[in-house]
């Protein structure tokens, strides 16, 4: 099929120096006109610095697709959303549009605090590139989704905001470009909210239009876009189905330095006569993570030492939400019937929590050794934070839904369903 | 919303087909510019209601938590006048042509007001539009012109006072009245050019905001505002025929008076200010494409 955008060799240089921060005070107004003169003889001297915000990026979208964009803070993603909403221009390559195409880099572009609900509809639906017979036609939509119906002729420097943020979405909610981008709208408003846009965005790609989205919210890329591209430094480092290019990039953003400072925790605990702990990590695939998959079961890997043979040894491993709720503890040896007697020597414990059982939420695993009824191994627990991200099967009312609970095992539903007869359709 | 409809992971969801025939033709293509960049007359056309959207706007805001509301576009021009009569026809002593000193001055504080304060505005426009500018896209154009266009309600709104002074000073209308509304447009287009440059500027150097006042300051007293240009010596007459807001002010009161039109001056008005739209107009299509980075 023929794409609805294309992208070819997309680059955008900027110049450092030239880059500012728009003057906000008098005092930096003032401070600024005096550098002026100075700035400019900097940006004609031979020291012009020049950075690549993105390089060589080529890709195609088809109609009605719903593409994920992400990476990091930095990566590229809000300049090839500027570029592409013409906001501002490549420095090289070329990017055709075949539809219209509306932007969403921000709610309420363009609201003016001292103008009526009703007003600003009419404003920045025309900045958004509405027409006016079609802001005209779609007025009571945009006021039933806001629900400001009562304040529509109150200026919105009254709204909570609340209000505000519905009323801006709303009115962005009703563009009809055949493309639409969107950049992290989603990071605003309260759960209900969100779960409002979500669903509006998949309705938009259901009627045929394209959409690109940018958003740190995987779980919302993974379950609304079948595809995905990931920017790193400015450049595409890969293209594809949302969900394994959502697993790759999070893979790799791993942070290597929370496995460092638990290292130097652990060789910094003080002696014990019985038991030495020589490494803690979270596996993955035989791999070391703090971003943990939920679709994959997570092993908790202990290295110790028995230095002689005692009795009632046990390592325990508990699972704690992050607000120190204890969820469950599981003891190495715990289903012994008697104390067992722990021998001299290296030992390598491996506990597994099962894939589809873990929450899309932040954990905290704690490691405790002890000798029943004697005393703690460990002056105090070691303490593992980490974050699941939902992968593969999740429980979920709908797309980018966040469970409430503190576990999501998948369990099993049975179902028996009997169609609805006229007599009991009385319910 | 449905929530309750599985259609989300479903492949036939995801790739219906669009419910529109995409064009041969690419709808838009994004390109770094060129050196020489065209006007793009079809996107401006397409962008007229945001033009009218943004002029109303500022025309609701511009007197709200006012006291005095839309006064103020009288008041501005009206005390003016008043002092100016006080130094300069009663102290200073001018001569202004046989027409009554206050309403002499008043027909020239009209086209000044407003094209003072639509430069001051515009100027200002680009800058204080940072958050639609790095936002959203449409021509950058409008937003200098809206500037503009908003000033002209207040000329409007002043407009009555004159037609009261000129009854109380029973100076009668003539046929060189017919000439007003071509010269309030030149007024504007000569506004729109000064105030779209210096807006593009402003956006690099922010310099700019301190210089408008002052330019606007000397640029009053370089005009046949508060003194009739037949005060100037005739060997300079040409030379200060080249600031095309004398021909203009001149223009106005042959207008309204009914006095001889300076054709000369007023044809030098005319090519200075056409030539300066579209200088003005270049640089800022020129400097336009930065807005966004630099802003």
């Amino acid at each position: 099929m023929k794409p609805i955008i294309k992208v070819t060799n997309v680059g955008k240089q900027y110049r450092i120096g030239v880059r500012q921060e728009p003057y906000s005070t008098i005092r930096e107004a003032l401070s600024g006109a005096v550098r002026a003169p100075f700035r400019h003889l900097r940006r004609n001297g031979p020291a012009r610095e020049k950075f690549w915000a993105l390089k060589g990026i080529d890709f195609e979208v088809q109609p009605g697709e719903l593409l994920g964009v992400i990476g990091r803070n930095g990566a590229g993603k809000s300049t090839l959303l500027k570029i592409l909403a013409r906001i501002t221009e490549p420095t090289t390559g070329r990017v055709e549009l075949y539809g219209r195409l509306g932007s969403l880099l921000e709610v309420g572009t363009g609201f003016h605090p001292e103008l009526t609900g009703r007003e600003n509809i009419y404003l920045n639906g025309s900045i958004l590139g509405m027409r006016r017979h079609e802001i005209d036609r779609k007025f009571d939509e945009i006021v039933a989704f806001s629900e400001v119906e009562k304040f529509l002729d109150t200026p919105v420097k009254h709204y909570s905001s609340g209000m505000y943020v519905r009323l801006a979405f709303a009115v962005a909610a009703h563009l009809e470009p055949e493309i639409l981008v969107v950049d992290e709208v989603l990071a605003v408003g309260d759960v209900a909210f969100q779960r409002k846009c979500l669903g509006k965005m998949e309705d938009v790609s259901r009627h045929g239009r394209t959409v690109l989205f940018v958003s740190h919210n995987m779980q919302a890329i993974r379950s609304l876009c079948s595809k995905a591209i990931w920017l790193k430094e400015g450049e595409l480092h890969s293209v594809g189905e949302s969900s394994a290019i959502v697993e790759s990039y999070l893979q790799a953003t791993f942070r290597r330095d929370d496995v460092r400072a638990l290292d130097q925790i652990i060789a910094s605990l003080p002696p014990d006569p019985n038991f030495k702990l020589r490494q803690v990590s979270l596996e993955q695939d035989g791999r070391p993570f703090t971003m943990v998959m939920s679709s994959r079961p997570l092993d908790v890997v202990i290295h110790f030492s028995v230095l002689k043979e005692t009795e009632g040894l046990h390592v325990y491993v508990e699972l704690l939400d992050s607000e120190d709720t204890l969820l469950l503890q599981s003891i190495n040896n715990g289903d012994a019937e008697e104390l067992p007697s722990v021998k001299e020597g290296d030992y390598v414990c491996r506990v597994t929590f099962p894939a589809e059982f873990l929450a899309p939420r932040r954990y905290e695993i704690s490691v405790k050794a002890g000798i029943a009824n004697v005393r703690s191994c460990l002056p105090e627990p070691i303490q593992i934070p980490f974050e699941v991200q939902a992968s593969g099967k999740v429980n979920q009312a709908y797309p980018g839904y966040i469970t409430p609970g503190k576990l999501a095992p998948l369990l099993d539903w049975k179902t028996e369903f009997s169609p609805r007869t006229q007599t009991s359709s009385t319910i | 919303m449905s929530v309750s409809e599985p259609t989300l992971a479903s492949p036939e969801a995801q790739f219906q087909a669009p419910q529109f025939q995409l064009p041969e033709e690419p709808f838009v293509v994004i390109e770094a510019s060129r050196k020489w960049v065209p006007f793009n007359f079809r996107d401006l056309w397409n962008y007229r209601e945001l033009l009218y959207f943004l002029i109303w706007r500022d025309v609701k805001i511009r007197y709200k938590q006012t006291l005095l509301g839309a006064t103020w576009a009288i008041i501005q021009p009206l005390l003016t006048m008043l002092i100016f009569t006080l130094i300069f026809s009663k102290v200073a002593g001018i001569e202004s042509n046989g027409i009554p000193y206050p309403v002499f001055a008043y027909a020239a504080l009209l086209p000044w007001t407003f094209f003072s304060n639509a430069i001051t505005t515009s100027g200002n426009s680009i800058v204080g539009s940072a958050h639609l500018i790095t936002k959203v896209y449409f021509p950058r154009l409008i937003i200098p012109v809206t500037g503009v266009c908003a000033g002209l309600v207040d000329l409007a709104v002043a407009f009555p006072m004159l037609v009261v002074l000129m009854f109380y000073y029973r100076i009668g209308v003539t046929v060189n009245l017919l000439l007003l509304p071509p010269l309030i447009i030149l007024t504007t287009l000569l506004a729109i050019a000064v105030g779209m440059w210096l807006s593009a500027i402003n956006v690099k150097y922010r310099d700019v905001k301190f210089a408008i006042p002052f330019i606007v300051q000397i640029w009053m007293y370089l005009s046949p505002v508060a003194y009739p240009s037949s005060v100037m010596p005739a060997k300079w007459r040409l030379l200060y025929s080249l600031n095309p807001f004398a021909g203009i002010i001149e223009g106005y009161r042959a207008a309204l008076f009914g006095l001889a039109f300076d054709w000369t001056s007023l044809t030098i008005s005319l090519v200075i200010t056409l030539g300066f739209l579209a200088y003005s107009s270049h640089e800022f299509r020129k400097m336009e494409k930065n807005f966004a980075d630099i802003i």
